[in-house]
């Protein structure tokens, strides 16, 4: 494992590990807000942002005061915290400085506190033992690839709107089964590169 | 945040304790089923579903949190300060997860690697965090332990239907085991334990919710 360079774990995260589309994270998210392409776009821009910063400050924290210390155990409430943390310092400076970011991504960033993918990164980059240089990858990839999948559904969730659809169906029933039909393509770049 | 005020509405205490447990209960395990109603908290649904074993584990586990959250969050309603109640929740939360997470790290050693990182991911479970948010905090320590039950067991439910299907579609057995001429004559279906299966299956759950319970409850909001 350790021997993949951080640039395969970084495509591999984005297409045949795609955090969302194989792992189900960040699930609530990605069907509350992928009405409109607009708002999952700066959803997902948000997401990136954090989830590579988080990874990183979550890798140092495990590597270099959880692990000496002998605190495993309470990594869950260690990443939980630094990750509200993060967000809600983030949002304090793009609001000081970028009124017209803050504008743009304000709402997201709250909500991005309880995505599950960001606090999911952070663990599968424990549980699958990375480097320092691989988490990079991974965390770049996985809010790529979220970010890809979200837009993805809200183009398709656009389109859907023209259709009919059982009525049972409507809203997110149908959006989980295109989701499924989603994931059936991206299984297409299996083989491609693999992680575990 | 819709899903949440009108969770809200519902469930504003009218009687007394015992005459709204029972309403309390029918509340969060049928009509507002946090899975298949509200659609909260699928993620962990969707990955933990593709064997019977594991969606039974993790609806016990579900339980749990939510009825120990819920507890201590309503216990500890009248002196939280407001402004800080949302760290507050998370920090209680966690404290069980972690609680459950030790536990099967300790006697069930082969679940706990199973279902991977998805154990952690209850404190971003949205089912939780709800329930101790619209719940918990307006109610007695009873009334929320029946709530945190009802809804525990209302997704632990959907769970367990879930992952009932896609392990006997998906490898023609149930919690292991080949079931006797079914095993033989069927052919498994690799899709259903893989990530679309989870897709398809959940919106296939919630199509038929949807049928059984009549029309969408926006209507009446």
């Amino acid at each position: 494992m350790t021997e993949t360079s951080a640039w395969v774990i970084f495509i591999a995260a984005i297409f045949t590990n795609n955090i969302l589309l194989t792992n189900f994270l960040g699930m609530c998210s990605f069907i509350a807000c992928s009405g409109q392409i607009r708002t999952s776009l700066g959803l997902g821009t948000a997401v990136i942002f954090v989830m590579i910063m988080t990874t990183i400050i979550n890798y140092v924290i495990y590597h270099f005061v959880l692990f000496p210390f002998n605190l495993v155990h309470l990594q869950f409430i260690v990443f939980i915290a630094v990750i509200a943390a993060f967000v809600q310092l983030v949002e304090m400076f793009v609001e000081r400085f970028s009124p017209k970011l803050y504008f743009a991504l304000g709402i997201f960033l709250p909500l991005i506190t309880v995505n599950c993918a960001i606090l999911g990164a952070s663990l599968f980059m424990i549980i699958r033992n990375y480097s320092f240089m691989q988490s990079v990858g991974f965390g770049l990839g996985a809010g790529i690839g979220w970010a890809v999948a979200i837009v993805l559904l809200a183009g398709l969730r656009q389109k859907m709107r023209y259709s009919h659809v059982p009525k049972c169906f409507e809203g997110v029933a149908i959006a989980m089964v295109v989701t499924g039909v989603l994931a059936m393509t991206f299984m297409g770049f299996a083989g491609m590169v693999s992680i575990q | 945040m819709a899903d949440k005020q009108s969770a809200c509405a519902t469930c504003q205490p009218k009687g007394l304790c015992g005459g709204k447990g029972l309403t309390t209960l029918k509340e969060g395990a049928w009509a507002n089923n946090p899975l298949a109603i509200q659609v909260l908290g699928i993620c962990s649904a969707l990955a933990v579903t593709n064997r019977l074993e594991n969606s039974l584990v993790m609806g016990a586990a579900l339980i749990f949190v939510c009825v120990g959250s819920n507890l201590i969050v309503s216990l500890l309603r009248k002196c939280t300060p407001y402004r800080i109640r949302m760290i507050a929740e998370v920090a209680i939360i966690a404290t069980f997860v972690i609680l459950f997470d030790q536990f099967l790290k300790a006697f069930y050693w082969d679940m706990s690697k199973q279902l991977g990182p998805y154990v952690g991911l209850i404190i971003t479970n949205c089912i939780v965090m709800g329930r101790a948010e619209a719940f918990a905090l307006q109610n007695p320590p009873i009334l929320s332990i029946v709530d945190g039950i009802a809804n525990g067991i209302g997704y632990a439910v959907i769970l367990a239907i879930i992952g009932f299907f896609r392990e006997l579609l998906g490898t023609g057995e149930i919690m292991g085991r080949t079931i006797p001429v079914f095993s033989e004559w069927y052919t498994p279906n690799q899709i259903m334990i893989l990530a679309p299966g989870a897709f398809i299956a959940l919106g296939i759950v919630i199509g038929i919710f949807n049928a059984i319970k009549g029309p969408a409850p926006e209507e009446k909001k």
